[in-house]
């Protein structure tokens, strides 16, 4: 393994896209400020269609802002974030096991798709001690299991029996920048229909539901708990990846629910997603605590009681 | 005596590197990075290393490059090639790894990139063409612009007191000890060329040996930049770009 401390964020991301290039399993981590500074590697690196793993253990923003836990990086992380019509795969742990495991699960994802992807962790998430049990080692594939698997796109040198492997996003040609562009948004497509993954938890009688990702997730399982006690039927939708985002699926559970409260350490940015998936069929909420303040369950409770049962 | 008697193969006085592809190149008349490339093309021949030379190429009118030297290429951000040439040349220390770059590219948007690859001693050559401004946007002025060298941004020639003074990266990086080999070259007359050629093989030679980063700069022209002919560009160049940055070998270890 080849371990490099950066001179920044922006030369560490562009390494990155180096490495990733060679065929190599590459990753770089951050917190959101130098995640920022990531942006302009990783939509290179979606542009020339290459696997690579980023890691972002968010912390409160704009700016400078604090570093304390938050989830206000959703829209960078899910939307794009950088320049051009991109989506990175984006994965949201809620535990530390989910830390350890999302990072193969993130290379297998970017292999496959030859896309970037995310692990957007919080600073709780990102601090927490708990029980991890690591999988069997896997050793990394050769370049020869590489090109059997993946294709032969890697700069590992031009052998006389192959035209020379090129890794660029540039096409300046519009009419072939739009049919890259087309064949992109495909893959996309099939992102969204074949790897959507989400956990629900007491949705079967569910009158309300939360949907809520990350340290979220786990503060809502308790939120969930102190309602039921109240005889409050609500449940809760947790997204695991992020991009592609679960839509369907909560767009079905509008037919079931009376509302949903999105619960996130952001001033409401997941929210839209939710919004866009329910079709208005119910009323769709947003709370959230930001700039590094975690909300008690009780909150959580509250916010429900108040923005959508009484709504 | 016919002209196929003379066009024989046993006649053939000059013949092109098969490394450099049949394609058209895009450059202006007159145009360094056409040679440039054509140099660095003749070495991998000569050295036959072709399957395991990998090229960074950059944002500016060399962006291209991968399309007329037959080898596999990155292209990179603006930039940040050195940074993808060390993750290259680390995930792969037994290759041949160069960046080309331009002096917007090397010298202004990229200078943390090169400074700090150069000082960590990447076991890679860098290729930095410095024909004094922006060429593929138009012509802007550049951190290499001479003083008073009238640009499309500096329509008055480049005031110092407004814009700074040219950053001289090849001596900046000669003193960093990272850098094993660091000379300044042109590549106007056939022997320049020639002691070109000479210092891209020794920056190859020196990968082979693990010796550090080898940075060679070639003091380019841009007619089209500098609205010269070209001829009137090599002698502007000659005259004002060659005084103020110097030809020759700053380091060599
Ligand atoms: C981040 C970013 N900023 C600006 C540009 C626009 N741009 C394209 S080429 C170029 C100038 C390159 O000049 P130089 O490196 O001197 O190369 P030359 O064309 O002179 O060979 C610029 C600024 C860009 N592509 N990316
Ligand atoms: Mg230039």
């Amino acid at each position: 393994m080849v371990v490099l401390q950066a001179e920044s964020e922006v030369a560490a991301a562009n390494m990155l896209y180096g490495g990733a290039a060679c065929g190599k399993k590459v990753m770089t981590s951050s917190s959101s400020p130098g995640v920022s500074l990531k942006m302009e590697a990783i939509s290179y690196i979606a542009g020339a269609e290459l696997p690579a793993l980023v890691v972002n253990v968010v912390r409160g923003g704009p700016g400078l802002g604090t570093i304390q836990p938050a989830q206000s990086d959703y829209f960078q992380a899910t939307k794009g974030g950088g320049h051009g019509d991109y989506h990175s795969i984006v994965l949201a742990p809620n535990s530390v096991q989910e830390m350890a495991d999302f990072v193969e699960l993130g290379f297998d994802l970017a292999f496959k798709y030859k896309n970037p992807s995310m692990i957007l962790s919080d600073g709780m998430i990102g601090q927490m001690m708990e029980k991890v049990e690591l999988k069997d080692f896997k050793p990394r594939l050769t370049e020869q299991e590489i090109i059997e698997k993946y294709g032969d796109w890697a700069t590992t040198g031009k052998t006389a029996d192959r035209e020379r492997n090129v890794t660029t996003s540039l096409e300046l040609q519009s009419e072939l920048q739009e049919q890259f562009n087309i064949k992109l948004q495909k893959k996309y497509r099939e992102l969204e229909a074949n790897e959507v993954r989400f956990e629900t938890a007491f949705v079967d009688d569910a009158e309300y539901l939360f949907v809520a990702y990350g340290s979220s997730s786990r503060i809502c399982m308790k939120a969930v708990e102190i309602a039921r006690e109240k005889g409050i039927k609500v449940g809760l939708l947790r997204p695991i990846t992020l991009y592609p985002f679960p839509k369907k699926e909560l767009n079905q559970l509008a037919d079931q629910v009376k509302g949903m409260l999105s619960v996130e350490m952001s001033a409401g940015q997941m929210v839209e997603d939710v919004m866009l998936s329910v079709e208005s069929k119910v009323p769709v909420e947003h709370f959230g605590r930001f700039g590094g303040i975690i909300p008690s369950p009780d909150e959580i409770v509250k916010a429900l009681e108040e923005k959508i049962i009484k709504g | 005596m016919d002209v196929k008697d003379i066009i024989k193969e046993e006649n053939l006085a000059y013949k092109k590197t098969k490394v450099l592809t049949d394609n058209e190149m895009h450059y202006c008349p007159g145009c360094t990075h056409g040679v440039v490339h054509k140099a660095i093309a003749e070495v991998i021949e000569e050295k036959d290393i072709q399957e395991k030379t990998i090229g960074i190429s950059p944002v500016g009118c060399s962006v291209l490059a991968y399309n007329y030297i037959d080898i596999d290429w990155q292209e990179a951000a603006h930039g940040r090639a050195p940074a993808l040439a060390t993750a290259v040349s680390r995930l792969m220390p037994e290759k041949y790894v160069f960046t080309y770059q331009g002096d917007g590219d090397l010298a202004s948007i990229g200078s943390a990139e090169i400074l700090h690859a150069c000082n960590r001693g990447e076991n890679i050559m860098v290729i930095f063409i410095n024909n004094g401004i922006y060429g593929m946007t138009g012509g802007q002025m550049a951190p290499t612009t001479l003083p008073g060298m009238p640009t499309s941004t500096s329509p008055y020639g480049r005031d110092v007191k407004l814009a700074g003074n040219p950053l001289k990266m090849t001596e900046i990086v000669a003193q960093l000890p990272g850098t094993t080999f660091v000379a300044r070259h042109s590549a106007e007359t056939a022997g320049a060329v020639r002691k070109l050629k000479k210092a891209i093989r020794k920056a190859f030679d020196n990968i082979d040996e693990k010796k550090g980063t080898s940075f060679i700069e070639v003091v380019s022209t841009c007619s089209s930049g500098w609205k010269l002919q070209p001829d009137a560009s090599n002698k502007w160049m000659k005259e004002n770009m060659f005084p103020f940055y110097e030809l020759g070998v700053l380091k060599d270890e």
